[in-house]
């Protein structure tokens, strides 16, 4: 118990474990208020942009209610952009002859009224044919924008095949968002299937720690095993032991990585089998320092005593070694599980991750961004929060290792 | 006593050379001698002699680089697992420093309970192991109700030291090899467990192998006397010899080490 307060009072355990646990429970939580298949390919079109969509249909059926408000300069703004603005001024100020100062593209009402009073699409002095045409069009959007006309829904008799007109909304009808049937919530858009990215990104992030987990677990519990028979036993088995793991530790785990799944194959590539993978080729560290610190305990006095008094092996690692080294061992599942995470994103951004559409990982979610371009669209919701999910991810845990090695080795202690 | 004299333990050529190459260090260089049974042995040599190092081959916990140990006149064979034990229950021993002798993660209590099983006492009922376990923690003067459930650094270093003695008593071996048991504790507690150990010894006539540095303290508790100087035994014999004849010089200055309080005491009150 005394040990637990100590971790909580250092400073980074507490920040790592902060944001760590806010990740947990915004991704345990969230299903609960949203929920929905999280890989339903609702849009038809990809990467839609982060938003409330309300049914256009439903919105037309609905019965409105009139506010007083004149076409609001958003109205005005969504006809004329910025770029139609400037070139107002410019028509304005250059071929009207108004004062600079007179002419404010950012008053969108002033600035209509300014060009109904003095554009004359006669007037083409010094002009060019294609700045004629230009002027022509945004005239165009001009008498668009201040077009308040109503729009008339038709519905289609069945026996005659008439138009039946049905009812008409005129500019001033609004209806409340609330009260529109059909509504969809992309708070971080869509991807390139057309999913929602934010449950699409909630089950991701549990995929993925999951498979850091499982990864985590696999290779702390092989490079223990292997790091406390060597550390220990000694002798011929310590230089077999040693001898694999360094051979794994001269080739780079990542191509041993790259090697395993590319040989399983494609389809046999499940979301458990490449956690077990990477656990698989990650063990070689652990076991490394496992295995140090063993033979720094193994001529230590209370194991001589245990070994006097008749334990055997199994007994002397479990009780006599194992409990000294196990903060330790703590602290290396940690990086471990961080690490397995990393690793599967790497992964599958090669495509050698788990090969499957019936769940997302952290990778896989990159994987598809990349492949379908979501960087070159500008596209940003599709990639930028798996980034910020994985760096926030690694960043907790690693702090809450720092922390733990802060309280551990006393050396540390600031 | 009948086995008077018959050889105990007996070493011939004992080195050990820790490491390989240029590093290596030699810390045992063949040694020889011959313990007999029943007596009181004490192995003295100033820090780094090598001591710890040849009690550790003599208990077999680390292996022998050359030499041969006879055990009760028989080479000694721990090749395995079933052999080491045998030989375990034969020698035991007492650690130098009591605080990192015990596992600091398991209730002291459990050290006496393991010297039960290793006697082939452990399906004994409750009560019986329980009254023995009372009976060994009474020999050194602890309650072992008051140890129950405790943690080692509940415990002072006296009290660890002991304990040490209390788990010996349980397991009643041959030889007992007591590495320096009380230079990491006070000189109160130091007189009480040597006055424990001398107990011990008179009640059981085990071999009591004693490593010190203090040739003072072993002429007092000591038959035959053993100087070890940089891994080599300089010189060996009785402990009067050794005190008041040495021949080396490394003795002489052993001797002139030892703090003059022995010579301001009383030496009577010291003797046990
Ligand atoms: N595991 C080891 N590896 C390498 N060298 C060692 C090891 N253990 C001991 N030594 C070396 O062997 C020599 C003898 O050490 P040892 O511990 O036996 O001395 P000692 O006489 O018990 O000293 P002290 O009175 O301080 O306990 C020393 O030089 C020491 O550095
Ligand atoms: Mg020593």
């Amino acid at each position: 118990m005394g040990m637990i307060k100590k971790v909580f009072h250092s400073p980074k355990f507490r920040l790592g474990f902060i944001i760590f646990a806010a990740l947990l429970l915004f991704v345990f939580l969230y299903p609960l208020f949203d929920s929905g298949d999280p890989l339903e390919m609702i849009a038809v079109q990809s990467y839609l942009k982060p938003g409330t969509y309300v049914s256009q249909y439903d919105v037309a059926g609905s019965d409105g209610i009139t506010l007083d408000v004149v076409a609001s300069d958003k109205k005005l703004a969504s006809h004329l952009p910025e770029a139609d603005r400037n070139k107002m001024k410019t028509y304005l100020v250059d071929f009207v002859g108004l004062d600079a100062n007179q002419v404010d593209t950012n008053n969108i009402p002033k600035l209509i009224e300014q060009w109904m009073d003095n554009y004359n699409p006669n007037n083409k002095a010094g002009l060019l044919v294609s700045a004629q045409r230009d002027y022509r069009n945004i005239n165009k959007e001009v008498l668009a924008a201040l077009d308040a006309g109503d729009i008339i829904i038709a519905i289609n008799d069945p026996e005659t095949g008439e138009l039946i007109q049905n009812k008409t909304i005129h500019d001033q009808q609004y209806v409340q968002v609330s009260s529109v049937a059909n509504r969809q919530v992309f708070p971080l858009g869509g991807d390139n299937f057309g999913r929602n990215v934010l449950r699409e990104l909630v089950e991701a992030t549990k995929t993925s720690l999951m498979i850091g987990l499982i990864a985590g677990i696999v290779a702390t519990a092989i490079g223990l095993t292997l790091g406390l028979i060597a550390g220990y036993v000694g002798g011929t088995t310590d230089n077999i032991i040693t001898f694999i793991t360094n051979l794994f530790t001269v080739i780079p785990s990542f191509v041993i990585l790259i090697l395993i799944s590319y040989s399983v194959g494609q389809e046999a590539r499940g979301v458990l089998l490449v956690a077990c993978i990477i656990g698989f080729t990650a063990w070689p560290w652990t076991c490394r320092s496992v295995r140090s610190q063993v033979i720094s305990l193994r001529n230590r006095d209370h194991v001589n005593l245990m070994k006097l008094s008749g334990h055997g092996l199994l007994h002397i690692l479990t009780t006599g070694i194992l409990p000294y080294i196990a903060s330790y061992v703590v602290m290396a599942l940690i990086l471990q599980i961080a690490q397995g995470i990393l690793s599967e994103a790497q992964l599958s951004m090669l495509g050698l991750g788990a090969a499957t559409s019936k769940t997302a990982t952290l990778g896989l979610m990159m994987n598809w961004a990349t492949l379908f371009s979501a960087v070159v669209n500008g596209s940003w919701w599709a990639y930028f929060p798996v980034v910020i999910v994985i760096a926030l991810m690694s960043f907790s845990m690693n702090l809450m290792n720092t922390g733990l090695d802060q309280v551990f080795n006393p050396q540390l202690r600031d | 006593m009948s086995n008077e004299n018959t050889s105990c333990l007996k070493g011939v050529g004992l080195t050990k050379i820790f490491g390989s190459g240029k590093k290596s260090v030699l810390a045992v260089d063949h040694v020889d001698f011959d313990f007999k049974n029943g007596e009181v042995i004490s192995i003295v040599g100033e820090s780094g002699s090598g001591k710890t190092t040849l009690s550790k081959m003599l208990l077999g916990l680390t292996s022998v680089t050359e030499g041969k140990i006879y055990f009760q006149g028989k080479e000694r064979d721990i090749s395995t697992r079933a052999k080491q034990k045998e030989y375990w229950k034969g020698i035991q021993a007492i650690f130098q420093d009591p605080f990192s002798s015990y596992n600091i993660f398991t209730k002291v209590d459990g050290v006496l309970l393991d010297c039960l099983k290793m006697r082939g006492k452990g399906n004994l009922p409750r009560e019986e192991k329980y009254q023995l376990m009372k009976e060994a923690c009474r020999f050194v003067n602890l309650e072992f109700d008051e140890l129950t459930n405790k943690y080692p650094f509940e415990l002072s270093g006296g009290q660890m030291q002991r304990l040490m003695i209390a788990r010996v008593f349980l397991l009643k071996p041959q030889i007992l090899l007591a590495d320096e048991p009380t230079s990491m504790i006070d000189a109160c507690s130091r007189s009480t467990i040597l006055d424990m150990l001398m107990k011990l010894r008179d009640e059981t006539n085990m071999t009591i192998i004693f490593i010190t540095h203090d040739i003072g303290l072993a002429y007092y508790i000591s038959d035959s006397v053993y100087i070890m100087e940089h891994g080599i035994f300089v010189e060996h014999g009785t402990s009067d010899d050794m005190l008041m004849h040495p021949k080396v010089p490394y003795t002489k200055r052993l001797i002139s080490d030892v703090p003059k309080i022995y010579e301001a005491w009383d030496l009577d009150s010291i003797t046990v």
